[in-house]
């Protein structure tokens, strides 16, 4: 699928999600974020930023290990990205939905 | 021995569950006695048929019907012993017993599984702890909820996920569903409310099943709670909590808390943060050792954790230490397969059948086009084919026999893929 975010056609999934991370620009992730209703600061951007950090390391990402990581604690997190923090907040960065293993 | 002790070496596993079992029996059809010597080193003296802890609350199943002993399944040739590993040493590769012995092996099998650990999340190990919070993961935990559930004369249940991953992801649904039954015999389903309350968007991780699952979950009156990431369980006002504050209140908490593999694995700095050993998901070494192997919940393989998946592991990985004991390089062939009855009440169960790539679908099992089975729709065959399936666990799964007409890597065939 195609969707036109902050002027520019970017790939994304039927959720929404990029499915070509290098079409990533913050421009992009602001756009998204306002979409979620969520005003970005400087705050949310360090988290988003350590997230695309452990997506290029290939580190599956959790609540628990975002937890532990010592950027943000989970409560902040749900603070900055309310009810469904990880998918949000991935979403925002222009990284895959998490997948929980099953 | 009488053995030339030059040229015996040992493979020692760790664990004597479904996997460790089904690992020690396969490999000692397949090599000497003569060169190989096979360890199997286990605490318990029972075994126990882990899927019926999701029956034995209801009175299903007795607590005799789902533990036989641990060496009743252990083959002849294999050493059975029944002892705490201390510490692993992957370098040095022995393992370190209680009593300090050290037990030197060539090969390492980690068998070891996941075990629940409530003391993950703040006040789950309170005053209601078994009182009016309970787990079924365990043995203990299922017998007390039997007795709670026997006596409970309704209220607000709630059935909860912590976090993922978890044994048998399908478990805490199956408890949900058998409740509905359960209250509808005791003829006090208008006396109970459930609420199924997952970290997960539906009810199932997968598409297509969480469609149909979604749809047995509203014909059967559950209520299902989203993306609930728990932070505390609150023993004083009984609720519990999530990180953005949202609050549910219960009457009887069955939890599935999180699941973390041995600590063994910890203490051995084998494990990740969860305890489970990063491992090669299609042959199953672990990624630091070569001649480590991981086998079942043990783990990080992104499949469920489930006897299922171990089954068709241990074929597959017995193929791979022969192939590295014979210095050839190993099969990349395991695909994640995992198949499950889903237990929905009333007499009835589906079945999902998936892999790494392929999301459970509609279809046949085992025979494309025939069945008898059918996939992702639910009736009573499928109900038949989980209660035969203890009988085929105990008989055949344990002793590694082969399954008739269910491949170890999935079939594409007799299903409705988009």
């Amino acid at each position: 699928m195609e969707k036109t975010i902050a002027n520019t056609v970017l790939k994304v999934n039927e959720e929404g999600y990029l499915t070509d991370f290098s079409q990533w620009n913050q421009e992009v992730g602001s756009a998204i974020a306002q979409e979620a209703n969520i005003g970005m600061t400087a705050r949310h951007w360090e988290v988003i930023a350590y997230l695309q950090r452990e997506f290029k390391n290939e580190v599956p990402l959790s609540i628990r290990r975002i937890g532990k990581s010592g950027v943000v604690d989970i409560k902040e997190f749900y603070q900055l990205f309310p009810m469904a923090p990880l998918k949000t907040a991935s979403k925002i960065a222009g990284i895959p939905k998490p997948v929980s293993c099953i | 021995m009488g053995h030339d002790s030059n040229t015996m070496k040992r493979i020692l596993i760790l664990g004597a569950g479904t996997a460790g079992t089904m690992m020690a029996n396969h490999l000692r059809r397949h090599l000497s006695v003569e060169n190989w010597e096979i360890d199997i080193v286990e605490e318990r003296t029972e075994h126990h048929y882990q899927p019926g802890y999701l029956f034995l609350p209801f009175d299903i199943y007795t607590p005799e019907d789902i533990s036989k002993p641990v060496c009743e399944f252990i083959p002849k040739g294999v050493n059975l012993i029944n002892d705490h590993i201390e510490k692993i040493d992957p370098e040095q590769q022995f393992a370190i017993m209680r009593n300090g012995d050290r037990l030197h092996y060539d090969l390492l099998i980690i068998a070891t599984g996941t075990k629940i650990a409530p003391e993950e999340t703040p006040g789950m190990l309170g005053p209601e702890w078994q009182q009016s919070v309970f787990d079924f993961y365990t043995f203990e935990g299922a017998l007390a909820l039997r007795n709670k559930l026997r006596e409970w004369q309704g209220g607000r249940l709630v059935v909860h996920v912590t976090e993922m991953p978890i044994k048998c992801p399908v478990a805490p649904l199956e408890f949900a569903f058998l409740s509905d039954s359960y209250f509808k015999n005791k003829k006090m389903r208008d006396k109970v409310e459930i609420t199924y309350i997952t970290p997960l968007s539906g009810a199932f991780t997968k598409p297509k099943a969480t469609t149909a699952l979604q749809h047995l979950l509203d014909e059967k009156n559950i209520r299902i709670e989203s993306d609930f990431a728990i932070e505390h369980v609150d023993n004083d006002n009984k609720t519990i909590v999530d990180y953005g504050g949202r609050t549910i209140p219960f009457d009887l908490l069955v939890t599935v808390p999180t699941n973390k593999g041995d600590e063994l694995l910890a203490r051995s700095g084998m494990g990740d943060d969860l305890n489970f050993v990063p491992t090669h998901k299609a042959t199953l070494q672990a990624k630091n050792w070569p001649n480590v192997f991981v086998l079942g919940d043990a783990s990080d393989i992104p499949t469920s954790k489930a006897g299922s998946v171990a089954h068709f592991e241990a074929e597959i990985l017995t193929e791979n230490i022969l192939s590295f004991i014979a210095g050839e390089p190993l099969k990349q062939e395991f695909d994640g397969h995992a198949n499950c009855f889903v237990e929905t009440g009333e007499g009835k169960a589906l079945l999902i059948d998936f892999n790494y790539t392929h999301e459970p679908v509609e279809g046949t099992f085992p025979l494309p086009g025939i069945g008898p089975l059918r996939l992702l729709k639910e009736n009573r065959m499928n109900h038949m084919g989980k209660l035969a399936f203890r009988w085929i666990y105990w008989n055949m799964w344990l002793k590694g026999n082969h399954i008739p007409f269910v491949s170890a890597k999935m079939q594409e065939a007799g299903k409705a893929f988009d």
